[in-house]
C-alpha cells in the first residue's frame, strides 16, 4: 500500500506503547501514541486512524467512557487491552461498541492478526458474495455452504449463525450480540440456545468438533471465527 | 381487659426468657433433687442407688458428701463409689467436716453427690449455705444429685412449723426449684415410715426419742406427705406447660396476672412475702413487693428487719419497688396502677377491734375503698410473739418529749409578752400571735404532735388568760366563744398543713439530693474521654459520696479479671480479696461483706454487668461495721449501673476504633496488591510481547527492529529487578531483622557509584556532585547505596526532562549532611509530610512505581540512626536532606 494505515495507541504505560509501536511499525503501520484518554480522543479525531488500540485501565478517564465518546462520532475499529479474569469488563466494552479485545500479556502475532482482521473487515466491500476461509466456502447469493468442496446441509438458523460469524471473521462476537442479531432483542439472555446451535454447527463444519478450528469459544465473552487464510 | 385476643398466643417475653434459660442450662450442670416429706423416707438411699446406676452406665460419679446417719442399708451403698476427701474446718474448738468444693471443681467429675441441700456451712466456708455451693458447682458444668425435705423449702417452712410444731432453721429459697432439672419424689406411706422408725432403721440410738415420737405422728406425716406430693405435682404441671409452649400446643394461657404485696419493717411481712410468692408460683404470674417510705422514722432494729424482708423478696424472685409518699394507701395504689397489678395481698390488721375503730388510718379499710377493680386478698395472720412494731415512739425525734416542752415554753413566753402589752394590742390580736407560733413551729422541725399540742395549749391559754372574764375558761361574750372555736380550728388546720408541707419539702429535698448525686456522677462520667478517665472518675465519686475505699478491676478475658486493679483504686488489695472479686466476676453477683457469700471479705464486690458481658468488678469498703442502709444501697446500685454504662461505652468505642484501623489496613493491603500487580504486569507484558513478536519472520529478520525490541526487553527486565529488590528491602525492614554491615567507606565514592547506576535513567537530566572534602565514616554500603539510588531516581522521575539535580555533602558537627536538590516543580505542601510513607504516591502521578522507594530510603537511613526530610526550596524545586551520625 502506498498509504499506510494509521493506528492510534492509547495506553498510559510507556513501555507498552513502545512495544506496540515497534511491532506495528514493523508491519508498516503508522503509529500515533497517546498517554491518556483525553489525548487519545484528540488524536483519534485529528489523525483519522484505521484502528484504535485502547487500554481499559487509563489514569484520567474510564476506558468505557472513551469508547462511548468515540462511538458517538466514529465507527473506527477499537481493540481494547485488558487484564486477565475481567470477562465482565470485556463484554461491557464490546457491548459499548468496541470491536475486539486482547488480554495482557499478549502474543504479538495474535494481536497483529486481530488488527488485520478488524481493519480488513471495515475495508471489505459488501459485494463479495463468496467467502472463503480455510476449507470453508460460503456462497451468499446461492446460500450454499461447502467444506472441502462438499456441500453441507444447514438449517436456516445454523446458516444465519455461520454467516454472521463469517462476515465478522477474526473478530469476537459477544453472546448477546449474536443472540440479538439472530433471535431478536428479547432473547438476549438465552445463551443456552446459542450453545446448542454452536454445538450443532461445529458438528457439521469442524473436522473434530471437540477441538474446533473455525469457531472458537472466547470464554465468558462470546465466539469468534478464526481467520485461517 | 382485652385478654381474650391474647390468650392463645404465648407471651414473646416468656418465650425469650425460656430460650435464654435453655441457653444457660445447656452449659450448666444438671441438678436432680431426691425429694421427700421428711427424714428417713430413703432419699439418700435412692440417691446412692441412682449413682451406682450412673456409674454402671459409664458416668464419672464421685461422692461430695453423704450423711448416712449410721443407717446400715445406706452405708452399704457407699461401697464402690469414689469419695472426695472432706475438708476439715475448726469452729469454736470443734473440728467439723464439710465437703471440699474446690477439690470437686478441680476434679471436674461428670456427676457429684451432695446430700442435704439445706445444710448451713460452717463459718469460714466460702458460701454461707450449701445450696450456694451447689449452684457454683452447677455453673461449672458439673451435674449434681442432692436430697431435700419438704420442710426445707422457704415457702413451706412456716406451714411445716404449724403442722409439726418444730421450728425449721435451715431453708433453701424456692427459686432453687426453678434451677432443678429433675425432681424425684421418694415417697412412703406414713404407716411404713413409723414401722421403719420402730425397727430402728431411721434413727439409731437413744437420740431424743420423745421429740422424734412427737414428730413422727401419723397426722403430721400424712400432712407432710400431702405437701410433698403437691409440690411434685406443681412441678410436673409446670413441666407440662413448658412442654406445651415449646411444642406450640396452644391453650388458654396467662391473662397477665400480677400480684402485689405491701411490706414493711415487720416480721409479719415475711409471711406475706412467702405467701405471695407461693400464690404467684402456682398462678405463674409475676409479683411485686412494695414498700412505702413515709415520714415515720423507723428504729435501727426495724431497719434490719426491713432489709431482711427486702432480701427475702429478691431471693424469692419478686420485684421490689420502693417509693416515698405521705400516704401509704395512695402510694400502694399508684404503684399498683403503674405496674398493672391485678391482685393486692395484704395481712390482716394486728390492732385490736377497738384500736381499729378509732384509727383513722386503718390500712385495709382505706385500701378496700380505693382499690377499684383490683382484687384484694387479706391474709389471716396469727399473733406474732415479737413486739409490736408499728410506731416506734422513741425514734420519732420530731415528736420527742423535748419538743413538747420547748413548745410549751415558747407559748408561755409569747403569752407573757402579750400579757404585758395586752392593753395596747388587745386580746383578739393575741390569738394571731399564738397562731403565728403554731404556723412557724413545723418549720423548726416540730412534728405534728407537738404542733397540735401547741394549738391546744395556746387556745386554752388564750381563753384562760386573755378572753374576758380573765382567769377562767368561761367565755362571756358569744362572739368571743366563736372566736375561740375558730381559733382552735384554724390553729389545728394551719399546724397540720404546715407540718405536711414541711415533710413534703424534706422528702423532695431528699429525692433532689439523690438525683443531684446521680447527675454529678453522670456528668463526670460523660466528661471522661477514655477508659482510664472513666475508671478514675468512678472511683473518686464513690469514694466521695459513700466515704469508702474503692477498688476497680477490669476484665482480662471472659473468664478472668485482670490481675491488678485500676491505678486509681484506693483500697488495699491482696490475693484473698482478688479471689473474692474473681468469684463475684464469675458468678455475676454481689459477694463479700454484708452478703451471704464470702462474708469475711474486707469489701463488698459488685459485678459490672452490661449487655456486652461482665466488664469488671467494683469493690467498696466502708469503715463502719454496720451494713449500708437501704437508701445507700439503692444509690450505690444506681451509681454502679451508670459507671457500667460509661465503661461499656468506652469499651465499644475502643472496639470501633480498632475495627476502623483494621479496615484501613485492609485498604492499604488492597492498594499494595493492585499496585504491585500492575508494576509486575507491565514489564512482563513488554517482555512477552517482544519475544512473541519474533515469531514473525519479517520482524526477526529486521536487525534494527530486533534491536529495538531487545532494548525494551532489557529495560523491562531491569524494572522487574528493581521492583523485586524494593520488595525484598521492604520485607527486611518490616521483619525487624535488619543487620547493618558497618565499615569505613567514603561518602564521595558512594554518591558517585549511585549516580553511575542511574546512568540510563538520568539520560535527560544533568546531575552534578558537590563534595568539599571527602567524608569518611562507618556505614552499611549496600543499604546506603540503595537509599541514595532511590532518592536520586525519585528526583529524576518527578522533575521534568532537562532539570538539574545537585548532590552535595558536607560534614557538620559530627554529622554527615547530604542534600539532593532539583530545580523541578517541587512538592505540593500537603504532600511533604506523607512523602516517606509506605506506598505513598503523590496523587495524580502516572501509574508505575509502588511508592516504596522513599520509604525504603527512610528505613535504611533511620537504621543508621540518621534522619531524612524533604522541603521545597524557595528558589524553586525541592531538596531532600539526609543527616547521618558519624561514628
Amino acid at each position: 500500500m502506498s498509504v499506510k494505515n494509521t493506528v492510534v495507541i492509547i495506553d498510559d504505560e510507556t513501555q507498552i506503547r513502545k512495544i506496540l509501536s515497534i511491532a506495528l511499525e514493523a508491519e508498516e503501520y503508522k503509529v500515533i501514541e497517546a498517554e491518556n484518554g483525553k489525548d487519545g480522543i484528540v488524536q483519534a479525531a485529528t489523525s483519522h486512524p484505521q484502528l484504535v488500540i485502547l487500554d481499559l485501565g487509563l489514569p484520567d478517564r474510564d476506558g468505557f467512557s472513551v469508547i462511548k465518546e468515540l462511538r458517538t462520532w466514529t465507527a473506527v475499529p477499537i481493540i481494547i487491552l485488558s487484564v486477565r479474569n475481567s470477562e465482565e469488563d470485556i463484554v461491557k466494552a464490546l457491548d459499548l461498541g468496541a470491536d475486539d479485545y486482547i488480554t495482557k500479556p499478549f502474543n504479538t502475532s495474535e494481536l497483529l492478526a486481530r488488527i488485520r482482521a478488524n481493519i480488513r473487515r471495515t475495508q471489505q466491500s459488501d459485494d463479495g458474495s463468496i467467502f472463503t476461509n480455510g476449507n470453508l466456502t460460503i456462497d451468499f447469493a446461492a446460500r450454499i455452504v461447502t467444506k472441502d468442496k462438499e456441500e453441507i446441509k444447514l438449517t436456516n438458523t445454523e446458516y444465519l449463525l455461520l454467516v454472521l460469524l463469517a462476515k465478522n471473521v477474526g473478530k469476537v462476537l459477544t453472546h448477546s450480540y449474536i443472540l440479538k442479531e439472530i433471535w431478536g432483542p428479547s432473547s438476549v439472555e438465552n445463551s443456552q440456545y446459542l450453545r446448542v446451535f454452536i454445538g450443532q454447527l461445529r458438528k457439521k463444519i469442524e473436522d473434530d468438533y471437540s477441538k474446533p478450528e473455525y469457531i472458537v469459544t472466547e470464554a465468558g465473552v462470546g465466539y469468534r471465527m478464526r481467520n485461517l487464510g | 381487659m382485652n385478654d381474650q385476643l391474647e390468650t392463645t398466643r404465648p407471651d414473646p417475653d416468656t418465650l425469650l426468657n425460656r430460650l435464654k434459660q435453655e441457653e444457660i442450662k445447656s452449659t450448666k450442670g444438671k441438678l436432680k433433687i431426691f425429694f421427700g416429706m421428711c427424714a428417713g423416707v430413703g432419699k439418700t438411699y435412692a440417691m446412692l442407688k441412682a449413682a451406682h446406676k450412673a456409674k454402671a452406665d459409664g458416668i464419672n460419679v464421685v461422692i461430695g458428701i453423704v450423711e448416712t446417719h449410721k443407717r446400715l442399708d445406706t452405708e452399704e451403698l457407699l461401697e464402690g463409689l469414689e469419695k472426695v476427701p472432706l475438708k476439715e474446718l475448726t469452729y469454736r474448738e470443734t473440728v467439723f467436716k464439710e465437703f471440699d468444693i474446690d477439690a470437686i471443681l478441680k476434679l471436674k467429675p461428670t456427676l457429684v453427690l451432695i446430700d442435704e441441700l439445706a445444710h448451713t456451712n460452717i463459718p469460714g466456708s466460702r458460701n454461707v449455705k450449701r445450696y450456694q455451693d451447689v449452684i457454683e458447682i452447677l455453673q461449672n458444668g458439673i451435674d449434681v444429685y442432692t436430697t431435700l425435705n419438704v420442710q426445707h423449702l422457704e415457702s413451706r417452712a412456716e406451714t411445716v412449723k404449724q403442722i409439726t410444731g418444730t421450728t425449721i432453721r435451715e431453708t433453701v429459697p424456692d427459686s432453687i426449684l426453678d434451677q432443678t432439672d429433675e425432681i424425684e419424689l421418694v415417697d412412703i406411706t406414713p404407716d411404713k415410715l413409723i414401722q421403719r422408725l420402730a425397727e430402728g432403721k431411721v434413727y439409731t440410738g437413744e437420740s431424743s426419742k420423745q421429740a422424734i415420737q412427737n414428730f413422727f405422728r401419723k397426722g403430721n406425716l400424712t400432712a407432710l406427705r400431702e405437701m410433698s406430693l403437691r409440690i411434685t405435682a406443681e412441678r410436673v404441671d409446670k413441666d407440662l406447660r413448658t412442654y406445651k409452649i415449646e411444642k406450640n400446643i396452644y391453650e388458654v394461657w396467662k391473662s397477665g396476672q400480677r400480684l402485689m404485696c405491701a411490706i414493711g419493717p415487720s416480721p409479719y411481712s415475711s409471711n406475706l412475702i412467702r405467701w405471695t410468692r407461693r400464690l404467684a408460683y402456682s398462678m405463674e404470674s409475676s409479683w411485686i413487693a412494695v414498700y412505702v417510705e413515709t415520714d415515720q422514722k423507723i428504729s435501727e432494729s426495724n431497719k434490719e428487719i426491713l432489709t431482711q424482708n427486702f432480701n427475702l423478696v429478691k431471693e424469692l424472685g419478686g420485684e421490689l419497688v420502693v417509693t416515698q409518699d405521705m400516704s401509704v394507701i395512695d402510694a400502694v395504689m399508684r404503684i399498683a396502677r403503674e405496674n398493672n397489678v391485678t391482685q393486692i395481698v395484704v395481712g390482716k390488721s394486728r390492732k385490736s377491734k377497738l384500736q381499729r375503730l378509732f384509727s383513722k388510718n386503718d390500712f385495709i379499710k382505706n385500701l378496700l375503698k380505693k382499690s377499684d377493680d383490683i382484687d384484694v386478698y387479706v391474709l389471716g395472720g396469727e399473733r406474732i410473739e415479737e413486739k409490736e412494731l408499728l410506731f416506734d415512739v422513741k425514734a420519732a425525734s420530731h415528736s420527742s418529749i423535748s419538743k413538747y416542752f420547748i413548745a410549751a415554753v415558747i407559748i408561755y413566753l409569747v403569752g407573757v409578752v402579750s400579757y404585758i402589752f395586752q392593753a395596747q394590742i388587745g386580746y383578739q390580736t393575741v390569738s394571731l400571735l399564738f397562731l403565728l407560733v403554731v404556723a412557724i413551729l413545723p418549720l423548726a422541725n416540730f412534728g405534728i404532735g407537738p404542733v397540735l399540742f401547741t394549738a391546744l395549749i395556746s387556745a386554752l391559754g388564750w381563753n384562760y388568760f386573755f378572753i374576758p372574764p380573765h382567769f377562767t375558761l368561761h367565755i362571756s361574750k358569744p362572739e368571743d366563744a366563736l372566736m375561740f372555736v375558730m381559733y382552735f380550728i384554724v390553729a389545728s388546720v394551719t399546724g397540720t398543713l404546715s407540718s405536711k408541707i414541711r415533710i413534703q419539702q424534706k422528702l423532695l429535698r431528699q429525692r433532689e439530693e439523690k438525683t443531684n448525686l446521680l447527675y454529678n456522677l453522670s456528668k463526670k462520667l460523660s466528661a471522661a474521654g477514655n477508659l482510664n478517665d472513666v475508671a478514675d472518675a468512678a472511683i473518686k465519686e464513690i469514694e466521695n459520696v459513700f466515704n469508702a475505699e474503692v477498688v476497680l478491676i477490669f476484665f482480662e478475658s471472659v473468664k478472668k479479671l485482670k490481675a491488678k486493679p485500676h491505678a486509681s483504686s484506693s483500697f488495699a488489695f491482696n490475693d484473698a480479696e482478688w479471689a473474692y472479686s474473681q468469684h463475684c466476676f464469675i458468678n455475676k453477683q454481689k459477694v463479700g461483706r454484708f452478703t451471704n457469700t464470702l462474708p469475711n471479705a474486707e469489701a463488698t464486690y459488685y459485678p459490672l454487668e452490661s449487655k456486652s458481658g461482665v466488664l469488671g468488678v467494683i469493690g467498696v469498703s466502708v469503715s463502719s461495721d454496720l451494713p449500708p442502709s437501704f437508701d445507700q444501697e439503692e444509690l450505690l446500685n444506681s451509681f454502679i449501673s451508670q459507671i457500667t454504662n460509661a465503661i461499656e461505652r468506652e469499651y465499644l468505642n475502643e472496639l470501633a476504633k480498632q475495627s476502623m484501623l483494621s479496615t484501613e489496613s485492609e485498604k492499604l493491603y488492597k492498594t499494595l496488591f493492585n499496585s504491585i500487580s500492575h508494576e509486575l504486569k507491565t514489564p512482563i507484558t513488554t517482555i512477552i510481547g517482544a519475544v512473541s513478536a519474533f515469531k514473525d519472520e519479517k520482524i526477526f529478520e529486521n536487525k534494527s527492529i530486533l534491536q529495538k525490541f531487545m532494548s525494551e526487553i532489557n529495560i523491562a527486565a531491569d524494572r522487574l529487578h528493581r521492583l523485586v529488590e524494593n520488595l525484598l528491602d521492604m520485607a527486611r525492614l518490616e521483619s525487624g531483622n535488619l543487620k547493618l554491615k558497618l565499615d569505613w567507606h567514603s561518602a564521595a565514592d558512594l554518591i558517585h557509584a549511585s549516580i553511575e547506576r542511574l546512568k540510563d535513567e538520568s539520560a535527560n537530566h544533568k546531575i552534578s556532585v558537590n563534595i568539599a572534602e571527602d567524608i569518611v565514616f562507618k556505614f552499611d554500603y549496600v543499604l546506603f547505596e540503595q537509599a541514595m539510588i532511590n532518592i536520586i531516581h525519585n528526583s529524576i522521575l518527578y522533575s521534568p526532562p532537562g532539570s538539574k539535580i545537585v548532590v552535595e555533602a558536607v560534614q557538620r558537627n559530627q554529622q554527615c549532611v547530604i542534600n539532593i536538590s532539583d530545580n523541578g516543580t517541587g512538592f505540593p505542601d500537603e504532600v511533604l509530610s506523607k512523602l516517606f510513607n509506605k506506598f505513598y504516591r503523590i496523587p495524580g502521578t502516572k501509574t508505575g512505581g509502588t511508592g516504596l522507594g522513599l520509604s525504603i530510603s527512610k528505613g535504611f537511613i533511620e537504621a543508621h540512626g540518621g534522619t531524612i526530610t524533604a522541603m521545597n526550596r524557595n528558589t524553586g524545586g525541592a531538596v531532600i536532606t539526609i543527616t547521618l551520625p558519624m561514628k
